[in-house]
């Protein structure tokens, strides 16, 4: 039997011994957990069943075809970012103690990276974390946290040696969001919503046995993280016509009335490119080994961008009908706005940040440019510094 | 068949096919195929049919083909595109061979196939009118029956490769709607006049027809078939081939941003140039997307053929226009020179823009199937 025949058979038999309809969420992803579809490259054991990547979608396909909820929907930072950090850096006590909650949600997670002083150049974050015995003690305040203020647990980067050039001196570890030295405030946004948090870290503690790599060593681990965001959030959907495509050519279709041969031509070509798109994370998956290296910012670059451009299709179909929004009003997180159809306006607003969150198109680019086609680094003036001596502000 | 996923047959087939490309379209020599009167070399034509059996992969075994798909052709079509090569792959292996096999009409298949898979006959398709409008729905060319056959009369303008073609397959207006027809390339009454090209490695010709005999091909309820199946697969191949000219180009792009030193440094250090090879990237990988994608719908079914085919001539021709461009730009003023590479590829997106009917027409076809019907499968 194939690798593919295995993954197939697995799910089939998931779905068919615990029917998404009339499963309680939890217990249907327990059950795809326990059958190693979580994350089928895993080991077995740890939700995986040691399978090729590219194979996940093989899964997911019948999974979520029947009906089965998308994990990374419910737990994105857990599901995309926290669990193939685990698996690659984290004892395997700590991943079994881990992983399992993290993917059937009963624990969410969230990323403690980005700081006001260190968005693009994360490296030069400035948190500091000091080793207390078999504790270390962690003082700073993080930025742009999605989740926050549910998570259970944070994927954190700290300096723990700040005379070391920037990146030989990060720990990584993975933090208690219950612990008492954290403190999460929401952050407002340009859409009225506050999907985002601002964290303050003072003298939170962890334990050494959950640190992810050696001390030091950072920067390495959190290359893994950045990596899956990048693909989580370019990989798309391998469905024609969905994602944000989909909410054009919905409006194309429902209001016949708007439409113009010049919308039309506009949105032809927008389809083009997310298929394109799509296509690509297609024969990326298809194409992968162990895993999906720098050129998974190719989809997290272009996805961003053609979200941008779809979403101003839909404000310019809209007409004057875009000018409203009743999203400013404070309402329960992550429900669109009081007046049916404004989620139009609200997805609008919020794609300003997708070409910033995750990589910036700028820094992407900069990836594509230097890991993938070799060219050579720009010119540095933090280079071979102590972190210490290099100015911020 | 998985789709994107290549078998080690095919993997190989893709370095014989680059091997050749290689050794017999270098630079040096694409530039003299380029002064020469067809415009390409027979005998390299032949040795790739007969010798490496690249021209009939497509065929089917009975008629001298490999049997192989769509996904194998368009992997050689990307070597050719890589090489820019002048050769007559689109007009006689996509266009005419596809024809002929849709056209029911298996005398004339019998004959022709095994001879374009060999390398021994080149065969025109001519499917415009006197201004070269693809597919006309009035032919321009009238066929008329005699008592000594058919005979062709009319202009046709823009056929691929018209001038060279051993034999060329017309699309006539008939008393009883159009056909295709079999012309001599030799044939009393045929006048070739080849055009004067923007893409130097690709040839036009006007053909005028003065009572020409001709043979009629299949039924003529199948022409309009015909040359519609001949064209998406004529556009797979077009499209693969500006794959392998992207990539050429990006290649060549990169290459130079590393080496060339202004300010001291790599001008690819700069963000401004590095950023724009980073573009290119994504079009060459868009582009190869959509063009495999696109062979995958008609050898496997993966997608509506001509919805595959249409997307792919959309985002292809796109694509190459900008790397070309961008090329151009990278290189600075000596990409604008004759001397460098990067003009015959610029033209070349520029013309395969055009051919077929344009990347317009194709992507108004995509629209009128995407938008204004009911909805696709998937889409929402």
């Amino acid at each position: 039997m194939t690798d593919r025949d295995r993954v197939v058979e697995t799910a089939r038999s998931v779905v068919a011994e615990h029917p998404p309809a009339t499963t309680p969420q939890r217990a249907f992803l327990g059950a795809c957990f326990d059958a190693g579809l979580a994350w089928v490259h895993f080991p077995e054991g740890f939700g995986g069943l040691g399978v090729a990547p590219g194979l996940q979608a093989v899964a997911d396909g019948i999974l979520q075809g029947a009906g089965g909820p998308n994990p990374f929907w419910l737990n994105p930072m857990g599901y995309g970012m926290a669990g193939p950090t685990v698996m690659a850096h984290a004892s395997r006590e700590l991943a079994a103690q881990l992983l399992r909650p993290d993917y059937v949600c009963d624990e969410i997670w969230c990323q403690l990276f980005s700081e006001p002083g260190a968005g693009s150049d994360l490296a030069g974050l400035a948190t500091r974390a000091v080793r207390d015995g078999d504790t270390w003690v962690v003082t700073g305040q993080k930025v742009w946290t999605s989740n926050a203020h549910k998570a259970r647990r944070a994927l954190l980067l700290a300096r723990t040696d700040p005379d070391q050039p920037k990146h030989r001196g990060l720990t990584y570890f993975v933090l208690d969001m219950t612990d008492p030295g954290v403190e999460v405030r929401p952050l407002r946004q340009m859409t009225g919503e506050a999907e985002f948090n601002e964290v303050y870290l003072r003298e939170a503690r962890i334990p050494d046995a959950h640190r992810l790599g050696e001390v030091g060593q950072g920067w390495h681990v959190a290359m893994t993280t950045l990596m899956n965001e990048r693909t989580a959030i370019g990989g798309g959907s391998s469905v024609r016509g969905s994602g944000s495509i989909g909410t054009a050519l919905r409006l194309w279709r429902e209001r016949p009335d708007l439409r113009t041969p010049a919308l039309r031509e506009r949105l032809v070509h927008l389809f083009a490119r997310a298929d394109a798109a799509r296509l690509t994370g297609d024969r990326q998956r298809a194409e992968a080994g162990e895993r999906i290296g720098p050129e998974g910012s190719i989809g997290k670059l272009v996805g961003a961008e053609l979200n941008q451009d779809v979403h101003e299709w839909c404000m310019d179909a809209l007409g004057v009908e875009a000018t409203l929004y009743s999203g400013y009003e404070p309402r329960p997180d992550g429900s669109p706005p009081p007046v049916e159809g404004e989620d139009r306006q609200r997805m609008f607003l919020r794609s300003r940040a997708n070409t910033i969150e995750g990589g910036t198109s700028e820094v992407l680019r900069t990836i594509l440019g230097e890991r993938l086609l070799g060219l050579p680094g720009d010119l540095r003036a933090d280079t071979g510094r102590p972190w210490s001596e290099v100015p911020r502000g | 068949m998985v789709e994107f996923e290549f078998t080690p047959e095919q993997r190989d087939l893709r370095a014989v096919a680059r091997e050749f490309c290689t050794e017999r379209f270098a630079g040096p020599e694409v530039r003299r195929l380029v002064e020469t009167p067809d415009g390409f070399d027979r005998e390299v034509w032949r040795r790739l049919g007969r010798d490496v059996g690249l021209l009939g992969l497509a065929l089917p075994e009975e008629l001298g083909g490999a049997g192989a798909g769509l996904v194998d052709l368009a992997l050689v079509a990307e070597e050719f595109g890589r090489a820019v090569a002048p050769a007559p792959l689109v007009g006689t292996v996509a266009l005419a061979a596809t024809a002929l096999r849709l056209a029911g009409d298996d005398g004339t298949a019998e004959e022709l196939l095994p001879a374009i898979a060999e390398g021994e006959a080149v065969v025109a398709l001519a499917a415009t009118d006197d201004r070269g409008a693809w597919a006309p729905a009035q032919p321009t060319v009238r066929a008329t029956r005699t008592d000594s056959g058919w005979r062709l009369t009319g202009e046709q303008a823009h056929v691929l490769d018209g001038a060279a073609a051993d034999a060329v397959l017309v699309l006539a207006t008939t008393e009883t709607g159009t056909g295709l027809f079999a012309v001599d390339g030799a044939a009393d009454g045929l006048t070739r006049e080849p055009l004067s090209v923007l893409d130097l490695t690709r040839r036009l010709a006007r053909l005028r027809y003065a009572d020409v005999p001709a043979r009629a091909v299949g039924e003529p309820g199948q022409a309009a078939t015909a040359v519609a199946g001949a064209r998406d697969v004529a556009a797979v191949v077009l499209a693969a081939e500006a794959v392998g000219g992207a990539q050429r180009l990006l290649d060549m792009s990169v290459e130079y941003a590393r080496t060339r030193l202004q300010f001291g440094r790599a001008i690819g250090s700069f963000q401004a140039v590095k950023h724009r090879c980073a573009d290119m990237l994504v079009d060459v990988e868009h582009a190869r997307s959509v063009a495999y994608h696109a062979a995958w719908a008609q050898d496997a079914g993966t997608d509506d053929p001509r919805v595959a085919a249409d997307l792919a001539t959309t985002v292809t021709a796109e694509a190459y226009l900008r790397v070309a461009k961008n090329t151009v730009q990278v290189h600075g003023g000596i990409g604008f020179t004759w001397e460098h590479p990067t003009h015959l590829y610029y033209k070349r997106a520029v013309g395969d823009a055009a051919l077929l009917g344009g990347r317009a027409a194709a992507a108004e076809r995509l629209a009128a199937a995407v938008l204004d019907g009911p909805a696709l499968g998937g889409v929402a």
